[in-house]
């Protein structure tokens, strides 16, 4: 095996775009071009990377773990905590989709600075960014993990509290008056802060009380014995963990953070947001909760399946209530996100399957949704849809990709979104052995039924947003349509949809023989 | 298999698997015919994706292309009809395009694309091409000058599209793509004049009531198919085959086949789901056209009859076939006399559909598969025949209503002509197609009356509506009567000087009349059979019951219905013709008011469901959202800085603590907000950069 294939390959594809941060950081500011080139390049190459990285996998036994590192690098050796990552085809999409996120996002920039101007650190925050959620999803030990997930968060942070909505609001309940992007960034900062404690604790019970002191999480899994080892503690951690990931996927009723995050954000913190940061969650349940915790999980899954029903309800009514675009896009998203909790609380492989490409699916819709989104309340300089009516006429191309997407987005057959919402239903008529099958089928026709209210909101949103004639106020407005930058970013997003909508074997290919392997050998049979 | 193709290899091996399909032995595999059926789905969806991205640049401005494509199918849908005919095909081809994982007892579920080749799907394709090719042609001239011309047909050959890509499907998962993309077609062609908020509502209207009753497909959908462990259709009869007795199919079967059904009722708009189709004529006529004939309103009927051996299997969903009955009846009835108030010609069109589909569902329900299909395959020639021909009266007096035409006898010879065959056909009048196909339809119900126990009381029940859709009968003479007399005899009402339509518009017309004449011959019990043998090409034999001789006594009781309703019809608004005006807004009390409201379903609807769930509900969970929840998280917010504050104060005073968790965490807080505000972003930014590099230099060294 090449060193390429034995752990350098991912090691780059985490760590390019930290170096490219560094790069775009020694720039002068001045120099905007050499930043941005410089951007671009180091995130290209890591995204081209992930790519040939998809193309040498090896699909015949995409259940193993590939392209990793020995398991013994040293990183932390006082706590016994490896440099062990490596990729298996339950990563690998997500690993693509981040890479490919994070070039689309740069693209988008290009031309598309949010204020206060300064494309220089914007961008440098984008590259850390990447390398945060690459390095959560190739890393296989817990602390790497953690660090990983947490780099995430500083970036983010930065990009709403600094580039984030100006507008004054009046914080519900304690009356505090302040600036959105202040109120939004720090709840979401503290917010997930708040998880991530709950789940490092989980990670450090894990490893002084299951007795086997290592944080490598297939040695952890494997045969069940770390749970074995933890005992009675094992539900306290599965809860704790529950917690860290919950916050950050957002289930219901810990996302209250995520309508005011995307509101506020930038447009491409959004994209970034929604496309891969709550993917980190719901994959972590796949990755880490499952396999280590399977009994906990058995026990977890009705809670883990109602609240991710509710969230599909709730969301949906909230998502009606809306009159700001990109708030009722964000609320749909915690929509979404509830098929895929449900599809990964039946414990089936065809729900975690269904998981999977509903991940990748939300991704890349979600994703270019906020970028149309953002586009367009930066020409109206509004996101209030009452005012928006009539876009189709002003900008019949942005008028005509957010119709995609939103059809996309309510689960059109033939579409990516489809195979997540319906196979999560179909794994939830027939959960794991073991789980109440009248509890999931019930929570099959709940979600069903949460369907056609996620096509009520955004048919409507399309009616207010696109339908109609155009309000005299933009009458002497210069409203030029998509330009060529977003282009660039968009039509590979509306060409993913169409391929994974057509062919998900793309995703399915990948993960279809991991998935079932990870449940044949967690929950045995 | 390290191979850059990785992606695609398992794709081209899984080809290589299962195309060549399977056939069974008595029927022939249909030789290459079948084998690029495939075709007849892809065609047009190229076509579609054509138009919308290059339509504006080609000569005929995208036009030609969805004309080919329907004229392609049309084509095709002929000679493999032929050919069905001759020998009898059932073939199915597929391609995987992912497993998903195993069932419950552990056999992989593979997603594929397909086409299945069989009686029913041949009767199909060669509705949706015939139907379609006609309609596409009078499309070009009606839509001539159109502000989004391009685009309709864009969006018009998706329609045509998606249904061949329902008709076509081989599995559960290939229907209900196209069953969608069905939809969202006639999503973007109702509200295709979307610069009015009610046509926009409309289309809304049609999508959401869809998406309704989609639940209960997918549901139904759901189930089935792991129950059986595929999506196929073949191996669901090959399951239901074996009897009821070890399956397990057969114990959720009840609610299965209640949920299909829900599916069904969406699309082929069955009461109380029909509210959508009458609206949907904001939409351009020919869009009306082809929705209420050959796509879309089909779809429902086409289902239950592809899972015709599930309905009508003991053990299975043979006891939903009572509800279906019900459903039709009602819809046959209450539908039909709506269309008796309405003023809007499209709309008399739109609930005559209704009332059709009704008895095509009553049929499917008594276990007349053949009757439903040959009602199905009848009525689109003339319901497509009508509403072109309304089309073109609209077309010349710039009205919908009624009310604003008469008399066009003489300047619309064609059309009144056409019409005048349609409406006879719709009728039942001997000899015209809607006679056999109408007639085949009450003898099955009087079979199953007389020989199906369907419950206790089956017979009763079966009587009974046979007497409703002889009635039914009688309405709809009556109906079409009053629409002929009012909008082709009498005065002329509106403005300015109507004139015959062009003849790109008068041909399709010509045509379509010529198959409402004859399209019913293909099926006369006794005499021929080619339409019974043609749609009996299955995997598993339909088995219902088909009437090989005429029922003299039925067929009269048939026919009197229908000339009872003309003549009722010509007294009331054709005798007389300067007053009938006068007397067409004559209003009985109650009735009236009932049929004018349409029973206040749709208010019902609308106030009782759509309104309360986007206000009140919406903005209750709303405000929960931010007064509820985000009290404990703001309040804990609030409640941490104080902490921090108070012990804050303590340090200060030199008392010895430990600074807690808490201070620490409004301290960061304020550190944080600190920064933002002195602009030292940089140097933080750097610092985690530096800090993780540092991080990651330390794990090399070490």
């Amino acid at each position: 095996m090449s060193s390429f294939e034995n752990g350098w390959a991912l090691t780059l594809i985490v760590f390019l775009p930290l170096a490219g941060a560094a790069a775009v950081l020694a720039i002068p500011k001045a120099q905007e071009e050499a930043q941005k080139w410089t951007a671009l390049l180091f995130a290209g190459v890591s995204f081209v990377l992930s790519v040939i990285v998809a193309f040498q996998f090896d699909y015949g036994d995409a259940a193993a773990t590939q392209f990793g590192t020995r398991s013994d690098l040293t990183w932390i050796g006082i706590i016994n905590s490896n440099y062990t990552i490596g990729i298996d085809g339950i990563s690998l999409p997500l690993l693509v989709l981040s890479g490919f996120m994070t070039v689309l996002a740069i693209i988008y920039s290009w031309n598309h600075w949010p204020e206060p101007h300064n494309p220089k650190i914007f961008s440098a925050l984008i590259l850390v960014l990447a390398t945060g959620m690459n390095g959560t999803f190739v890393a296989l030990d817990l602390i790497l993990f953690f660090v990983f997930f947490e780099v995430v968060l500083l970036p983010m942070y930065f990009m709403i509290g600094i580039w984030g909505d100006r507008n004054k609001i009046k914080v519900p309940v304690i009356g505090l008056e302040t600036e959105m992007r202040l109120y939004a960034s720090i709840k979401f900062f503290l917010f997930t802060l708040f998880g991530s404690a709950f789940m490092l604790l989980g990670f450090l019970t894990i490893y002084f009380q299951s007795g086997l002191r290592t944080f490598n999480m297939q040695e952890l899994a494997a045969g069940g014995v770390a749970e074995a080892e933890l005992g009675n503690l094992a539900v306290w951690v599965f809860a704790a963990l529950f917690l860290g990931f919950a916050v950050k996927v957002p289930m219901f009723p810990f996302h209250t953070w995520l309508p005011d995050a995307h509101t506020a954000a930038p447009t491409v913190g959004s994209v970034l947001l929604a496309a891969i940061l709550l993917k980190l969650g719901t994959y972590a349940f796949v990755r880490i909760a499952i396999p280590i915790l399977p009994e906990q999980a058995q026990n977890w899954a009705p809670v883990i399946g109602i609240l991710a029903v509710i969230g599909i309800i709730y969301a949906s009514l909230a998502c009606l209530a809306q009159t700001d675009m990109k708030r009722l896009i964000a609320f749909s998203s915690v929509g979404h996100m509830g098929f895929v909790m449900l599809g990964i609380a039946t414990l089936t492989d065809i729900g975690i399957n269904a998981a999977i490409i509903g991940m990748v699916a939300h991704g890349v819709i979600t994703g270019l949704l906020f970028f149309v989104a953002g586009s367009m309340s930066h020409r109206y300089h509004t996101r209030e849809m009452a005012r928006l009516g009539g876009n189709q006429k002003l900008m019949p191309m942005m008028g005509g990709i957010l119709a995609f997407t939103a059809m996309a987005s309510l689960g059109l057959p033939g579409l990516a979104g489809f195979w997540g919402e319906f196979l999560a239903l179909l794994a939830a008529f027939n959960p794991m052995d073991g789980l109440s099958t009248g509890l999931f089928r019930t929570l099959m026709v709940i979600g069903a039924i949460g369907t056609v209210l996620a096509a009520g909101y955004l048919l409507w949103m399309l009616q207010r947003v696109n339908f109609g004639e155009p309000s005299e106020e933009w009458a002497d407005h210069d409203l030029h349509d998509v330009d060529k930058y977003e282009m660039a970013a968009w039509v590979p997003l509306v060409v993913a949809t169409l391929a994974i909508g057509v062919f998900p074997r793309i995703i399915f290919g990948a993960t279809s023989d991991a998935v079932t392997a990870m449940v044949k050998s967690v929950f045995g049979g | 298999m390290s191979s850059p193709l990785a992606f695609v290899a398992p794709l081209i091996l899984a080809t290589a698997e299962e195309e060549g399909g399977h056939a069974v032995e008595h029927f022939g595999d249909g030789g290459v015919l079948a084998e690029f059926a495939w075709l007849i789905p892809v065609v047009p969806m190229v076509a579609a994706f054509a138009i919308a991205f290059f339509g504006k640049k080609s000569p005929l401005k995208g036009w030609g292309l969805a004309w080919g494509s329907m004229a392609f199918v049309a084509v095709y849908g002929v000679a493999l009809f032929i050919s069905n005919l001759i020998e009898g095909i059932t073939y199915e081809g597929a391609i995987s395009i992912g497993d998903i994982g195993t069932d419950a007892s552990g056999h992989t579920l593979g997603l594929e694309w397909g086409w299945m080749v069989d009686g029913l799907s041949i009767m199909m394709y060669m509705v949706v091409g015939v139907v379609g090719v006609l309609v596409f042609t009078y499309a070009k001239s009606y839509m001539e000058g159109d502000i989004r011309f391009t685009w309709f047909f864009a969006s018009f050959a998706l329609f045509g599209g998606g249904m061949l890509v329902l008709v076509s499907a081989p599995n559960l998962i290939q229907l209900i793509v196209g069953w969608e993309l069905v939809g969202v077609a006639s999503y973007l062609l109702i509200g295709h004049y979307w610069e009015e908020h009610e046509n926009s509502s409309a289309a809304i209207k049609a999508f959401l009531t869809n998406k309704v009753a989609d639940v209960g497909l997918f549901i139904g959908a759901i189930i089935i198919s792991l129950s059986v462990g595929s999506f196929r259709f073949t191996d669901i009869m090959e399951h239901i085959s074996h009897g009821a007795d070890h399956s397990t199919l057969a114990q959720y079967s009840f609610w299965a086949g209640v949920a299909i059904f829900i599916g069904a009722m969406g699309k082929s708009a069955q009461f109380p789901l029909h509210v959508w189709l009458p609206d949907a004529m904001a939409g351009p006529t020919p869009v009306s056209a082809l929705m209420h004939a050959a796509t879309m309103v089909t779809a429902g009927v086409y289902l239950i009859g592809r899972l015709f051996p599930f309905y009508n299997t003991p053990g299975f969903a043979d006891d939903v076939r009572w509800i279906i009955i019900v459903i039709g009846t009602l819809t046959l009835f209450l539908t039909g006399l709506i269309a008796l108030v309405a003023d809007d010609i499209k709309k008399v069109l739109a609930y005559s559909t209704l009332s059709q589909l009704g008895y095509m569902m009553v049929a499917m329900g008594a276990g007349a598969y053949t009757a439903a299909l040959f009602h199905l395959f009848t009525h689109a020639f003339f319901k497509s025949l009508l509403f072109l021909g309304a089309g073109s009266v609209i077309h010349a007096v710039h009205s919908n209503n009624m009310s604003d035409m008469g008399g066009l006898r003489k300047y619309m010879p064609q059309t009144y002509t056409t019409f005048m065959i349609g409406s006879l056909a719709l009728a039942g009048i001997f000899p015209l197609a809607g006679f056999w196909s109408k007639d085949e339809i009450l003898a099955s119900i009087q079979y199953a009356g007389s020989n199906y126990t369907v419950e206790q009381g089956g017979a009763a029940l079966a009587n009974f509506v046979l007497v409703v859709a002889i009635a039914g009968a009688f309405v709809t003479a009556f109906y079409m009567t009053r629409a002929v007399s009012l909008t082709f005899f009498g005065k002329y009402k509106g403005h300015g000087h109507p004139h015959e339509s062009p003849k790109m518009m008068t041909y399709p017309l010509i045509a379509l009349a010529g198959f409402s004449v004859v399209a019913g011959w293909i099926n006369i019990p006794g005499v021929t059979s080619f339409f019974t043998d043609g749609v009996a090409a299955r995997f598993l034999a339909p088995g219902d019951h088909h009437a090989t001789a005429l029922n003299y006594g039925l067929a009269a009781v048939g026919t009197l219905a229908a000339v009872g309703g003309i003549v009722v019809g010509y007294f009331l608004w054709f005798a007389d013709k300067d007053t009938q005006q006068e007397r067409d807004k004559f209003r009985i009390p109650v009735l009236y008011p009932l049929l004018e409201h349409k029973y206040f379903i749709d208010d019902f609807y609308m106030d009782g469901i759509v309104r309360p769930l986007r206000g009140p509900v919406a903005r209750a969970v709303d405000w929960f959202n931010g007064h509820v929840i985000d009290l404990v998280i703001n309040g804990a917010g609030v409640l941490s800085v104080r902490l921090g504050k108070i012990v804050y104060w303590f340090d200060q005073r030199g008392v010895d603590g430990a600074i807690n968790a808490s201070a620490a965490a409004a301290g960061g807080t304020g550190g944080m907000l600190r920064l933002l505000q002195t602009g030292r972003i940089q140097q933080y930014a750097f610092l985690i950069v530096a800090g993780t590099v540092a991080l990651v230099a330390g794990f090399i060294i070490f």
